[in-house]
């Protein structure tokens, strides 16, 4: 389908455009900018004055709970979630069960989510079989099977030597490898930063060492092996300034941040609201100061939702029971919004973070708007303000400690391939909260 | 986002007794004055009131317990209520029924109070948000988070004791990293104005930013108890004796044991409390326990008249 999208704010942060244009698309790719190419008849066209036209979303965590936990939420729920949030494309981490250690599984994954005809799923892969940390997968097969990277996620990997050969394995096949720091020793039992809410609400801690120490692990094992990894979800200052030297001395790293650490703290836990209870834990406002600056310097290459979805019952627990996580995949883009203009960043360089970075985290096509390259585009109203609300969010999972808050900007159009997947207000889904 | 203090009615009255954070002097000192009232009737030959006829407590400990248990019980039923004990570890948890499943079923059988005690903390938080407004929680010990209670019967002997809040110099020695009765004991003498509130303890077994509290720290036990009117001892659990927290119980022992030679550093007068149950030769001496300062079985005693009083004000009787 033939679309002009007429009249714009066409914020591309690969090519550094930022100007009010037409933007034609055409066969499923960016057609023209401005001017119509020749002999372009448009099938529909967009009215976009007032909007912001950007490249699609790419969301580095999304958990979309397929295999084995379609009581938390289907791939279904959470693609249309994601889509609905202006995500274009997102990586999976492989902690389904049984884990995505099986080129079959991965195979069945990309074909169900292809099936949807909506946002692009990239599995990553584990890293090693079932998650255990003791035999690696066979990564070469995961590959061919879809996979873009490989992971370990949030299960611990108490062997170093597992690690070490894994990083080497990958390394042989140019595979990255993406490991959240954690010492799971430090963090047992842990549910909450090591620190002043911990120590008031008597929640047993986890120390931003346990983070630091398996992240000084981690730089040294890449300096060794030359290992291109990827560190998931930071969440201590300290790991900001160690990421930044690293960067420096030419490690071959990126990294990510949530978007509930970029906004939260410790003491967003309040009188144990089990929101708040996620991995990592939500540090202290010094942490999640650095790790705002760190976004907007560029040490911190992407910010992510790390959707979470998880069921009511299992939030309906004391603290520490309670199932850590938090959906977010439809926050996405206001989230990133609110941090861009409270660090008075542009929006060009902002958007960055949730499209042409994170693109070149996961090492895939796309992420920029060029002719020729693929259409896959969030338009969305930056002014659009409202609450959120449970019954505003398509996710199966409603657990966001974001409850309540008056956001701004919402995605009205996304397309993936020139289709559009998602059309603010055409569903039949009701969509509450709107002011 | 979550309401501001749920223990306190939309007026600041106190519907469930949760913890001592953030409860305004004036209802600390109202629960210790009822309180007072309240030990007097504990000396009459006919030991009841009927400020709670017709109202069913109870008592749901998820965690075992003697000594809190029992004291709820009594001052239950010394307010005419009729008292229902559930030791619910042994049976509906094990069924794999949730908490909240728990408190559903009982509040049906037209409870109208709970007194909890939960090994998770912030477990007495999640019944309160989820029960009728009717209903009323009391948090008999929620994991390492507040035991309000004790540490209302705390100052109650304090009181008995020592009269003023203001002029005291208060010591809590032992493991504060996993104790609730510290907790709610530093947030009750500060807020009753206690000028100087002490932690005596290895790194170990002292919570990170404890200072934040306002306490201050010390890891010598005699910096600690000098010129101190009220050394108060906590409980050290047999599990936390030998391993990566302490070497052994005797090396505790040797630094945070309470003795008498360690004793005569804080104030001739001073008095020695403890939460019980006690080890003997681990935190504490016998003879200091059994010595002319301990105010130890007194604190039991208290409890009783200060549980009246707690339950008797959330129930709603001034």
């Amino acid at each position: 389908m033939n679309i002009h999208i007429k009249g714009g704010r066409v914020v591309d942060p690969a090519t550094g455009l930022d100007r009010t244009t037409d933007l034609f698309v055409a066969d499923g790719r960016i057609a023209a900018l401005g001017r119509p190419p020749a002999g372009f008849g448009a099938a529909r066209t967009i009215e976009a004055t007032g909007l912001t036209v950007c490249p699609g979303l790419v969301d580095l965590s999304v958990r979309l709970r397929e295999p084995g936990f379609e009581y938390k939420a289907t791939l279904d729920s959470e693609m249309a979630a994601a889509a609905a949030g202006g995500v274009t494309s997102l990586a999976c981490p492989p902690d389904t069960d049984p884990p995505l250690d099986e080129p079959g599984l991965v195979e069945m994954l990309k074909h169900r989510a292809k099936s949807l005809n909506r946002t692009r799923v990239y599995p990553v892969g584990a890293l090693t079989q079932g998650l255990k940390g003791e035999r690696i997968t066979e990564m070469a097969q995961l590959a061919e099977a879809g996979c873009v990277a490989f992971s370990q996620t949030d299960a611990p990997l108490v062997d170093t030597r597992v690690l070490h050969r894994a990083l080497q394995y990958a390394t042989t096949f140019g595979y990255p490898v993406w490991l959240r720091p954690q010492d799971p020793h430090l963090s047992h039992g842990g549910v909450a930063h090591d620190g002043q809410v911990a120590t008031r609400l008597g929640l047993p801690p986890v120390p931003a060492v346990a983070e630091t120490l398996a992240l000084s692990a981690i730089l040294l094992l890449v300096r060794e092996t030359g290992a291109r990894v990827h560190l998931c979800r930071l969440s201590a200052a300290d790991s900001v300034d160690m990421v930044r030297q690293a960067k420096a001395m030419g490690l071959p790293i990126t990294c990510d941040v949530s978007v509930n650490h970029v906004h939260l703290s410790e003491m967003d836990i309040g009188f144990f609201d089990a929101n708040c209870h996620l991995v990592p834990p939500l540090r202290s406002l010094r942490d999640r100061d650095a790790l705002r600056h760190g976004l907007a310097d560029g040490t911190i290459d992407a910010i992510c939702s790390d959707h979470t979805p998880v069921d009511d019952d299992a939030k309906q627990l004391p603290f520490g029971e309670s199932a850590a996580g938090a959906t977010g995949v439809e926050l996405l883009l206001p989230l990133a919004l609110k941090w861009a203009e409270e660090v008075r960043l542009p929006l060009v360089k902002a958007l960055a973070r949730v499209t042409s970075d994170a693109t070149r985290v996961l090492g895939v096509e796309g992420g920029r708007i060029e002719p020729g390259g693929r259409a896959d585009l969030c338009i969305f109203d930056p002014e659009a303000s409202y609450r959120v609300e449970p019954a505003m969010l398509r996710s199966q999972g409603r657990n966001t400690p974001f409850l309540g808050y008056e956001l701004k900007g919402r995605a009205l159009y996304t397309l993936v391939d020139g289709q559009i997947v998602f059309e603010a207000g055409a569903t039949s889904e009701v969509v509450s909260g709107e002011q | 986002m979550l309401a501001a203090n749920p223990q306190l009615s939309a007026h600041g009255e106190l519907r469930h007794l949760l913890t001592i954070e953030g409860l305004p002097r004036e209802t600390i000192l109202q629960i210790l004055d009822t309180a007072t009232s309240f030990v007097s009737v504990t000396e009459r030959d006919v030991k009841k009131v009927p400020l709670l006829r017709g109202k069913s407590v109870f008592n749901l400990f998820f965690e075992p317990s003697t000594r809190t248990r029992t004291t709820f019980e009594i001052a239950a039923k010394r307010l005419s209520a009729d008292v229902i004990n559930l030791n619910v570890g042994a049976s509906s948890q094990s069924k794999g029924e949730t908490l909240l499943d728990t408190v559903a079923n009982l509040s049906a059988m037209h409870a109208d109070m709970f007194v909890v005690r939960h090994a998770q903390s912030g477990a007495a938080h999640l019944i309160a948000r989820h029960v009728a407004p009717n209903i009323h929680v009391i948090n008999a010990g929620d994991g390492r988070h507040a035991h309000p209670t004790q540490a209302l019967l705390d100052m109650f002997t304090i009181r008995h004791y020592k009269s003023e809040f203001s002029g005291l110099r208060v010591a809590i020695i032992g493991d504060v990293l996993h104790s609730r009765v510290a907790r709610s004991q530093i947030h009750a003498l500060t807020t009753l104005g206690v000028p100087e509130v002490r932690v005596i303890g290895p790194r170990t077994l002292l919570p990170s930013e404890v200072s934040r509290l306002g306490v201050h720290v010390f890891h010598d036990m005699r910096q600690g108890l000098k010129d101190v009117d009220v050394v108060m001892m906590l409980r050290l659990q047999t599990e936390r004796m030998s391993g990566a927290l302490l070497p052994s119980a005797q090396e505790f022992f040797k630094n945070y044991g309470l003795n008498a030679d360690k004793l005569a550093v804080a104030r001739p007068d001073a008095i020695v409390m403890h939460p019980g149950p006690m080890n003997r030769g681990v935190e504490i001496d016998s003879t200091v326990a059994d010595g002319g300062q301990s105010v130890i079985l007194p604190q039991v005693t208290f409890g009783i008249a200060v549980r009246m009083a707690v339950m008797s004000i959330v129930a709603g009787n001034p």
